[in-house]
């Protein structure tokens, strides 16, 4: 377990002293507050309008980040050859992975964090209230999102060798299972055999990413989702990466290193 | 005694994947066993297999046929390196780390208590001399520094057994020397090294038994001094002379 926080605690330094979350968070903090100064909309409306773009710019932020750093991580590793010298040491592949999902995972948490606190204090500024819990609930379920993004990653790095190429595929995978993923099966019924099948089970097959999207209720300010659905949507999650992250094992477990 | 690094019948093989490729014998019924306390040089010309064995026994690459094994345990088990200590032959490290956190890194992985871990790393910074670049992150560090960070960090655990892909490459004089004087210290202290080298002058003065390789095959194995009486040459003529050159005429 020491050796995945260890593993995991590199991966979060490189990040923080590169650049890219810094230049993500200043366009959007920018980009917001430029919204917030052009006050065109009718007062009550520009909260809402505000909230929209400030999340979105937030989603598409956390997803560069979180697919940019996990397609990163392996290839890097051998590309620089630093994983010669680290899997000579007692750490199994297994535990090279873990901490580099870890690393990852955290590293998006904290930066999460950072986003929604601006988020808050900009709402708060023109609301004069806090509505803490809906802003935890959908950090949270973003951060789940993040999560089945990063193994999904991961496991893409060890099959692309270039993690370009990966970084490429693994954004247009994401965007479609997201946008496309819930109006699979309205395709498949539209179909005839056997395609219908096949659609219902790439329907049935594909993590649901769209159910970790609760932007409509911040923006509206809609009540809380409730507990047991916000765990069943964890667990759901849980399994996927647990999936994700199996799978990237058995490619990379006797995979030969030069 | 216990055979510390023990190799038997190793074959490798390199899969080519592109197409029409054929498959490179890289290493070729491969036998070699060593023995606690020794300093051992693996000698061979370039591409002779010497990397690739190295690779086999820290678990990089696995062999095709035959096996390995460190202190009595199967290389593909992790904990057989727990007691190693190995230097790459390319070293490189993460490049935004300082040499202090990076061997603070490692000694992590080995579960080195914190206490411990300090007085190591300052140890072994005095040791190859990289005291005003400690807080440097690597990426400001000459070849030279990088080697010696590579160094350090083989030894960060106090290791039983030292695996070095030519330790010397890309050091200066003095920086060789210095190696030399590691690797003698090592061995009083009752440590087994196990590098190989082109520098045939320096294995000649600090190794107890050599092998030399040439086209993934043992050529020839034995103590240094009775290959010398036996060939009645010098390390280097031995070599050269195994490897089958000749000497070209210059007009
Ligand atoms: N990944 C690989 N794919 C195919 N062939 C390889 C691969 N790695 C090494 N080889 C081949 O295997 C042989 C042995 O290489 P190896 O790196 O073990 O040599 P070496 O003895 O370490 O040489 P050097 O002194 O140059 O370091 C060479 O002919 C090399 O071309
Ligand atoms: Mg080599």
């Amino acid at each position: 377990m020491n050796t995945i926080f260890a593993l995991a605690q590199v991966v979060i330094k490189e990040l923080y002293r590169r650049k890219d979350f810094y230049v993500l968070f200043i366009l959007t903090v920018l980009i917001t507050l430029l919204m917030a100064s052009a006050s065109i909309f009718h007062d009550d409306k520009i909260v809402r309008y505000l909230k929209d773009i400030c999340l979105l710019l937030i989603w598409i932020s956390a997803l560069v980040m979180a697919v940019g750093t996990a397609a990163r991580q392996i290839p890097a590793e051998r590309e620089n050859r630093t994983i010669f010298p680290l899997l000579a040491k007692p750490v199994s592949r297994a535990q090279v992975i873990a901490g580099k999902f870890l690393g990852c995972w955290l590293a998006s948490g904290m930066a999460l964090v950072v986003f929604y606190l601006f988020l808050g204090l900009v709402c708060a500024s023109r609301e004069h209230e806090w509505h803490v819990f809906i802003y935890l609930q959908a950090l949270w379920l973003q951060w789940v999102f993040l999560a089945v993004i990063i193994a999904l990653v991961l496991f893409g790095s060890v099959i692309f060798a270039a993690p370009s190429s990966n970084a490429t595929i693994s954004i247009v995978v994401v965007i479609s299972i997201w946008f496309l993923g819930s109006h699979l099966n309205t395709v498949a019924l539209q179909q005839a055999e056997p395609m219908r099948s096949i659609i219902y089970t790439i329907y049935f097959l594909i993590p649901h990413l769209e159910w970790y999207d609760i932007r409509d209720l911040v923006v509206h300010n809609r009540p809380l989702v409730s507990g047991t659905i916000c765990g069943l949507a964890t667990l759901y999650g849980a399994a996927y990466t647990g999936v994700f992250l199996f799978a990237t094992w058995l490619c990379f477990r006797r995979k030969p290193l030069n | 005694m216990n055979t510390i690094l023990d190799i038997k019948d190793l074959r490798v093989e390199y899969r080519n994947r592109a197409i029409g490729q054929t498959t490179k014998l890289a290493v070729n019924g491969l036998n070699l066993s060593v023995q606690p306390g020794e300093v051992f040089g693996f000698l061979g010309p370039n591409g002779a297999g010497k990397t690739t064995t190295m690779n086999v026994l820290l678990g990089f690459v696995n062999a095709t046929s035959g096996s390995a094994s460190l202190f009595g345990v199967d290389v593909r088990e992790p904990i057989a390196r727990q007691r190693i200590g190995y230097l790459p032959e390319l070293t490189y490290y993460y490049k935004f780390l300082t040499a202090e956190e990076l061997l603070r890194f490692y000694a992590k992985v080995f579960g080195i208590p914190r206490a411990e871990t300090e007085k190591r790393i300052d140890e072994l910074i005095k040791l190859v001399e990289l005291e005003p670049a400690r807080k440097r992150p690597i990426k400001s560090y000459s070849k030279g520094m990088q080697q010696r960070v590579g160094l350090a960090q083989a030894l960060i655990n106090n290791p039983d057994l030292l695996i070095l892909d030519e330790p010397t490459s890309g050091l200066d004089p003095i920086g060789r020397m210095k190696v030399r004087e590691i690797i003698q210290r090592l061995k009083n202290d009752g440590k087994t090294v196990f590098f190989s080298s082109h520098e045939l002058g320096e294995v000649e003065t600090v190794c107890d038994r050599v092998a030399i390789l040439h086209q993934g095959e043992l050529k020839v194995e034995g103590r240094v001094d009775d290959l010398m009486q036996k060939y009645k040459a010098n390390l280097e003529q031995i070599f050269l002379r195994i490897i089958g050159y000749q000497p070209v005429a210059v007009s």
